[in-house]
């Protein structure tokens, strides 16, 4: 029997449409894998215990609460450089600068620092706050390290949010006799506010795993207390993880540990990620409804 | 029978109503023309014939569609078959990333035709339809992005023809192009009349009346007066066609 | 406001600066740690000796002078503790104080000896000729294929085989990522309805958000073992274990680029080939996909850059053996890698530290024009 054209266009096509949602779902199915197998080996060593308690015997008992807390550190700290810097630069660039070859400039630099691989970033770190600036390895200096790093993230995504608002809010505001600046404190940004934070979010969950660039700016190997200020080092998970797996005192007794920091490590990320999705849908809705 | 026909054609997109209860026939080698003001349901009314209304979502439509006789949302009908024969041109020239040669050629193609020969004799002829062989023989191979605007417009009605179309749908053709443009196309409607059964929308009253055998005047979704189109431009029957004909409103 | 929108440009110029400060001084300066010296008999002709020949000599694959330029003459190799061999501890003293002396003296009585000792032992008389050193070539640095930054007298900086190494586990990563990155891209812009979309975007941004050690440490416990036992591998940690990693965690850049290409393809493309009864997979395969290829190409190149700077995943999984890799079996070792894994025992301003530097800036400038070249491609395609 001969097959129409027709009838072959369309065997062709729903076969290739099922090749391109059978490629599309393996995306889903790995992510869904390195979760499943994380959680399976993870959750039996997840206990308070193990998320309060000091590591012991050379990190292959105990708990990793030092590794918690250097995390929380590197994120508070890189948060309180980032989130000024992020956002005036971004408003800078949005609301003031006009489009001319400096905006253009700024706008190239930012995709270039995102570009930057994270380990330059540790190298950069090591050479101008360790060393230059004698901060040596201390949670000050990693935290402007990871702060650099995700400064493109959050220009980026708080320009995304002060494009979003509308201009005719900027005119009526200003038609009324405000300046620029109360127009920007007052209106737009109280609008962008919601996505602001939804970039904020985001650059928590990166620094939280982020471990090349705190590898020689603040991380320890072995520190089971907890830092006494802003020029101690810290553990840190995603360090922590790496050490243990790789060159641990006993690799082989710290796996359970290791299973457990691992999702330790994801879980943060994920309801990181997770709550500025649902920032997005929010409050994106109420931004596009005005 | 006539070449095209609707019968009680109700489009609802979502909740809103854009076409309401429209019945039209159309004669084989004649040219209709759609006018109306904007957001009247003209181009929607037009993407019924070639199915193209299918790519929206929520798209409900219901009555019926028939070209040759032919209920075209039926279900044996299959949509390509259907638009190999429902050729259609739009409103800014839109040709292919493609050399001039690929686009006319694209249509015979993708309908699985690889004669080479064939392909070339068909390629010149619907060129030569379109009244462009004369200014692009020697370049071919050159992109189409090179031409003209206006040039660009009759490659796409080249590359509509291609695939043999006994029907030409034009959604205002030549809104995007300059007057001389825009006149060479006018003669080029003359011309394909004799092979083909022409629908076009457009905006400019005047086109209507230079290129049309009938026209149709639609308001709001509805069909408000059909007719030979020297009677609707010199003695409508509806007031409102009166008005917008001569510029009351639209 | 207007310092702190400058402070990604200061950023940058300060990475460029500082990199670029530590990174040159390797060139600087000869391959042998300050403070120590290269002597040779008097009689010696040889005038100057690199690295690589220096390395030889130490390791006996050259033995005779007459290969370096001198007379024909058997080459003596002298370290320090070989001392004991020619004198007795009496006669260096009870704390070695003769020490520095008997090593001119040593040098002076035999003429085809080379020695390397601490500059310190450099007597005022010294009896053999202190050979100047060549500095190290930046094509010898570009162009070494060793790579042992630890080697005495002369540590090796041949960057070739990790720069190869970064570029091969890139390739083979956008190798395998470019297709399942390209066919979930049209397949979230073109078939997917938008129930299945919105199931998708989030997890592929989720995908990006794993960390890279947790990536490393998957590969490690469950690529690496499937590699070995399915290739019968002495070890799975490989390029191709690397490859496979970074493919994944390239994924999501790929997807993300490529789909906004897609997007960017007017509607009335699109229109134009189904009213011609085109299917709609031949509109993807014959208009889609083509009009948007430059947008695939930047996404494409954007992902190697990813993937050429990615640190911790690869330093987990790839073996780290700085030699040139044959196979895509065998292990490898990339330039971040090598920067985290020897940073934290190099001293601060020797040698290996600022050879480490200069990797950091071939690396910077690898990704930077693979960032450059992405943006530069895209919007070459927008002019036109």
């Amino acid at each position: 029997m001969k097959i129409s054209i027709n009838q072959r266009k369309r065997y062709t096509q729903n076969i290739a449409f099922w090749i391109f949602r059978l490629l599309s779902f393996m995306v889903v199915a790995i992510l869904f894998i390195i979760l499943c197998f994380l959680i399976y080996n993870g959750i039996k060593v997840i206990s308070w215990d193990f998320l309060t308690q000091m590591p012991e015997d050379g990190m292959t008992k105990g708990g990793i609460y030092p590794a918690i807390i250097g995390t929380l550190c590197l994120i508070a700290g890189s948060m309180v450089f980032a989130f000024p810097v992020g956002v005036l630069s971004a408003i800078y660039m949005n609301e003031y600068a006009s489009d001319g070859w400096i905006k253009k400039l700024l706008n190239q630099m930012t995709s270039n620092l995102a570009g930057i691989p994270s380990i330059v970033f540790g190298l950069f770190g090591m050479a101008l706050f360790v060393n230059k600036f004698g901060f040596g390895d201390s949670i000050l200096a990693g935290s402007l390290t990871l702060g650099l790093m995700v400064l493109p993230v959050i220009i980026r995504t708080t320009e995304e949010a002060l494009k979003a608002v509308n201009d005719t809010f900027r005119h009526a505001s200003l038609a009324l006799g405000s300046s620029k600046w109360q127009t920007t404190r007052r209106v737009v940004l109280p609008m962008a506010f919601p996505n602001i934070i939804t970039g904020v979010i985001l650059s928590i969950g990166r620094v939280s795993g982020e471990t090349a660039p705190i590898l020689f700016t603040v991380a320890a190997y072995f520190l089971p207390r907890l830092p006494h200020g802003i020029f101690d080092q810290v553990m840190a998970l995603p360090y922590h993880l790496y050490v243990i797996i790789t060159s641990g005192t006993n690799i082989e007794e710290s796996r359970p540990i290791a299973y457990g920091t691992a999702l330790v490590l994801i879980t943060i990320v994920l309801i990181m990620n997770l709550i500025a999705n649902a920032f997005r849908r929010y409050f994106g809705k109420k931004v596009k409804m005005n | 029978m006539h070449k095209i026909e609707t019968k009680e054609i109700n489009l609802h997109y979502g909740n809103f109503h854009a076409l309401k209860g429209i019945n039209l026939v159309a004669k084989e080698n004649t040219v209709t023309a759609l006018i109306g003001p904007s957001g009247c349901g003209k181009s929607t009314y037009l993407r019924l014939f070639n199915r193209m209304n299918d790519l929206i979502d929520n798209v409900e439509i219901s009555g019926q569609v028939l070209v040759d006789g032919e209920d075209i949302y039926g279900r044996k009908v299959q949509v390509d078959d259907l638009r190999k024969k429902v050729g259609m041109v739009f409103q800014k020239p839109n040709p292919f990333p493609k050399s001039i040669y690929e686009n006319v050629a694209y249509g015979l193609r993708v309908n699985g035709i690889n004669d080479k020969k064939f392909i070339e004799e068909r390629v010149v002829s619907s060129l030569e339809q379109a009244a462009l062989w004369e200014e692009v023989k020697d370049k071919l191979n050159k992109s189409a992005f090179e031409l003209s605007g206006g040039q660009q417009q009759r490659l796409c009605i080249a590359r509509a023809l291609a695939v043999q179309p006994s029907v030409l749908l034009m959604d205002e053709p030549a809104s995007a192009l300059d007057p001389l443009s825009t006149s060479k196309i006018e003669e080029l409607i003359h011309t394909l009349k004799k092979d083909y059964t022409i629908i076009i929308v457009t905006h400019n009253m005047q086109q209507a009346g230079r290129v049309s055998d009938y026209t149709a005047f639609f308001y709001m979704g509805t069909l408000v007066e059909f007719n030979e189109t020297k009677i609707i431009f010199t003695n409508p029957k509806n007031i409102q066609t009166q008005n917008y004909i001569t510029g009351r409103f639209g | 406001m207007r310092i702190s929108a400058l402070v990604t440009s200061i950023t940058i110029i300060m990475i460029v600066f500082f990199l670029f400060r530590e990174g040159v001084g390797i060139f600087k300066s000869p391959s042998v740690e300050k403070g120590y010296v290269i002597a040779v008999n008097k009689s010696n002709a040889v005038e100057t000796l690199n690295s690589t020949q220096l390395k030889n000599i130490y390791d006996q694959e050259i033995t005779n002078w007459k290969t370096l330029g001198g007379k024909s003459q058997e080459i003596t190799v002298f370290r320090v503790e070989d001392i004991t061999n020619y004198y007795s501890e009496e006669e260096l003293g009870a704390n070695m104080e003769y020490l520095p002396a008997k090593i001119s003296e040593v040098l002076a009585k035999t003429p085809g000896m080379i020695a390397f000792f601490p500059s310190t032992y450099l007597v005022k008389n010294f009896k053999g000729k202190v050979l100047p050193l060549k500095n190290i070539s930046v094509a010898n640095f570009l162009g070494g294929t060793e790579w042992f930054p630890t080697a005495q007298p002369s540590a090796q900086f041949g960057a070739w085989p990790l720069i190869l190494g970064t570029l091969y586990v890139s390739l083979i990563a956008i190798l395998l990522a470019l297709p399942l990155g390209l066919a979930t891209a049209v397949y979230l812009a073109e078939i997917a309805d938008k129930r299945t979309r919105n199931f998708l975007k989030p997890v592929i941004e989720l995908l990006a958000g794993i960390p890279s050690v947790v990536y490393g440490f998957f590969g490690l416990v469950v690529i690496v073992p499937i590699l070995k036992n399915t290739f019968h591998l002495d070890s799975g940690q490989s390029g191709l274990a690397g490859g496979i990693l970074l493919a994944i965690m390239a994924l999501p850049t790929i997807i993300t680029v490529s789909e906004d290409a897609l997007h960017n393809t007017p509607n009335a493309m699109r229109e134009a080939s189904l009213a011609m009864g085109a299917s709609k997979w031949q509109t993807i395969c014959r208009i889609v996909v083509p009009y948007s290829s430059s947008g695939i190409t930047a996404a494409a190149i954007l992902g190697i850059g990813r993937a050429m700077g990615e640190t911790m995943a690869v330093l987990m999984v790839t073996g780290n053996a700085a030699v040139v890799p044959h196979s895509i079996f065998e292990p490898l070792r990339t330039i971040p890698a090598t920067i985290a894994a020897e940073l934290g025992e190099a001293p601060q301003g020797g040698l290996h530290y600022q050879a480490l530097f200069t990797l950091g800036c071939i690396l910077f400038i690898m990704t930077v024009s693979a960032n450059l070249m992405a943006g530069y491609i895209s919007k070459k395609k927008r002019l036109a």
